[in-house]
């Protein structure tokens, strides 16, 4: 239809991956839920996974996520995931397979699901949205909430009398033995989301290798229910998360060097 | 083949095997254990996938994994166990996969105890986890019956694409019984057009329960509708028991409807005309036939080990044409023949 455009001098520089559909998102704008999906679908297509990957979303924010990707998927019960992923995978040893899920749902209701994925070494990866908060129910405390953070169900702001201290999943899944790669990243600027984008990379080439359980923990925003403005959301991850939750590698298992330096054969 | 010497949750689990399982996913509590225990040997030695769960609720979601590939797989349990897994019942059954479990009822409620116990037939026949839909429900009454319904239950899943609850009382699970067991089928590695393989050269495939709009959400629901009308019409399967004659009807199922038959032997030794309807599906139920029955008959005595559940089932069925009494022992107490033909006599008694 715009056949008359000349543009022979041009080059593609952005496009959408091919593990994408073409379907628009639902969420709020300047939700880093978005950039997320985005370096997932590029790290399957830079693995040329698209064909092999089965992706389980969560009952949260990310319900939607399997209508955004171009590959099998479903929707597990909240906090479910890991649960689900394990039949899977364990019928079908030689696909990939990915769960998307949120702080509410792998932290609180599915923390005993994701703690014996991990201690079993399911040889799974998990995308961990880390928005200290439950987005999709409007706003209420999460167990990573900060102590002080106000929300919908603590008012008065998040008190350790009352429901303890934020939940530092990735220090506590790294302390298994079946977990071989297991790191926190942050989206709140281009530097930390290119590094998330690597170490999801990692992750999914640790599966591919078959070295166990993996999970990289995204710290995200919710302006929405932060009642923040997205700019103001990114600095509050900077000021406010990053202290209590740390960027850094917590596991990385023997074998996970060699994976991230050579890269694994794309169809093994 | 010959028969052997089986207990009853042991020959489920081999049943199981035979039928080409895949993969089994369990946690364990009596008096259900033996048959998670039996195939945590055999299915490795198969090279087929078995893994103990972490809890009941991982277990349902593990299995609503596998079903999502398309594979033969099963999950088991009793009471409070089986209490646990309602939400991913249910999400399971709302996703159009077939999907095996079985309940070894225990004596209930709460913690209650390893009794054998028939207290979980509301929670099986209502819908098995919440929401609007029934499960096929088959009532072993041996251990025999409970190997020919355990392959029947794969069918039965895989033809309708549904849920199948195997729900058995604790004594069926645990008594040892001569019986047959079917020849080992291979595993079939045909995967539907629905199943979750990874969209290799196809479109994309969705397995998912979450229809936001209402309409979009009764149109499923009429679907399903639609198809536990076909289940009913076509799978109602029930046993009756000197019934041409009766005048006296117990209905009984499981161990229960087992005791009952020999309630009927010594009634009609004692001239009594007593006949049996054992429902071998609670749900579908046989309400046609008891209806029927109800117009022959001078009343009707259920036989549960619980307070009167199935009873409901009874009264709606018969619908007032005869009276309907109710004998039932409970806390795992198994009610003696002798008891039920007291329960008939009195009946008869009131009833001339
Ligand atoms: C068993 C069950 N309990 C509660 C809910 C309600 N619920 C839906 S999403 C959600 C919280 C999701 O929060 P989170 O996992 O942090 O994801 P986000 O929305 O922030 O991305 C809850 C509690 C549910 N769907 N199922
Ligand atoms: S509610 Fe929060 S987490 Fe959910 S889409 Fe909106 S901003 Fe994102």
């Amino acid at each position: 239809m715009t056949a008359d455009i000349k543009c022979d001098d041009m080059t593609i520089t952005y496009q959408r991956p091919d593990a994408f559909t073409d379907a628009h998102t639902h969420y709020c704008p300047g939700c880093t839920h978005g950039v997320a999906h985005r370096l997932l679908a590029e790290a399957l297509d830079e693995l040329n996974l698209r064909e092999k990957t089965i992706l389980v979303a969560p009952v949260g924010c990310a319900v939607f996520i399997a209508d955004y990707f171009e590959l099998d998927g479903c929707i597990a019960a909240h906090g479910r995931a890991p649960a689900m992923a394990t039949g899977i995978k364990r019928v079908q040893p030689d696909k990939v397979v990915v769960t998307y899920q949120g702080d509410g749902d792998l932290a609180s209701i599915g923390a005993a699901e994701v703690m014996h994925a991990a201690v079993r070494g399911e040889n799974i990866t998990i995308v961990f949205i880390n928005n200290a908060i439950y987005g999709m129910t409007g706003g209420q405390m999460a167990p990573t909430s900060i102590i002080g953070q106000k929300t919908t169900s603590s008012p008065q702001g998040r008190s350790v009398v009352q429901s303890g201290h934020p939940i530092q999943m990735s220090e506590l899944l790294a302390g298994l033995a079946g977990s071989a790669y297991v790191v926190r990243r942050s989206l709140h600027d281009a530097a930390n989301i290119r590094k998330a984008k690597k170490a999801i990379l990692t992750a999914l080439k640790v599966q591919q290798a078959g070295l166990g359980f993996s999970l990289v923990e995204l710290l995200s925003t919710c302006p929405t229910n932060w009642g923040l403005s997205p700019m103001d959301s990114l600095a509050w991850v900077k000021t406010h998360m990053l202290p209590i939750y740390p960027v850094g590698d917590f596991k990385v298992a023997d074998g996970v060097k060699e994976v991230m330096r050579d890269g694994v054969r794309s169809n093994s | 083949m010959t028969k052997q010497l089986l207990k009853g949750n042991v020959a489920i689990a081999e049943a199981a095997v035979r039928a080409g399982l895949e993969a089994y996913f369990g946690y364990p509590i009596t008096p259900q254990t033996e048959l998670l225990e039996h195939l945590s040997a055999r299915m490795p030695e198969l090279g087929r996938v078995f893994l103990q769960a972490e809890s009941e609720v991982a277990a349902i979601n593990m299995l609503y994994g596998a079903l999502s590939t398309g594979a033969r797989a099963m999950t088991s349990s009793s009471s409070p166990g089986f209490s646990l897994m309602q939400e991913g019942l249910s999400y399971i059954a709302a996703s159009d996969i077939p999907g095996v479990v079985v309940d070894v009822m225990r004596g209930g409620p709460g913690l209650g105890n390893i009794l054998p116990s028939q207290g979980d037939y509301f929670q099986v026949t209502r819908s098995a986890g919440h929401g609007d839909y029934r499960p096929i429900v088959l009532a072993p009454a041996s251990v025999q019956e409970a190997i020919d319904f355990t392959v029947l239950a794969f069918d039965l899943a895989e033809q309708y694409r549904h849920l199948v609850i195997i729900a058995l009382d604790g004594l069926i699970g645990q008594m040892m019984e001569p019986a047959e067991l079917p020849p080992m089928r291979d595993i079939n590695t045909h995967r539907p057009d629905w199943a979750l393989t990874g969209a290799e050269g196809r479109p994309k495939r969705m397995i998912s329960s979450l229809y936001l709009q209402a309409e979009a959400q009764e149109a499923v629901n009429r679907r399903t509708q639609a198809r536990l009308k076909i289940i009913s019409e076509n799978e109602t399967r029930w046993i009756e028991y000197m019934t041409d004659d009766a005048d006296y009807l117990l209905v009984g199922y499981g161990s229960a409807g087992r005791i009952a038959y020999s309630a009927v032997q010594s009634a009609r030794r004692d001239g009594l005309k007593v006949g049996l309807l054992r429902p071998q599906t609670l749900w579908p139920f046989p309400s046609e036939r008891l209806h029927e029955l109800a117009g022959q008959v001078r009343g009707c005595l259920v036989v549960e080990m619980n307070a009167g559940q199935m009873l409901d089932d009874v009264r709606l069925a018969v619908n007032g044409r005869v009276a309907v009494d109710f004998f039932g022992r409970m806390g795992g107490i198994v009610p003696m023949p002798d008891e039920i033909l007291g329960a008939i006599q009195q009946m008869q008694h009131e009833r001339i």
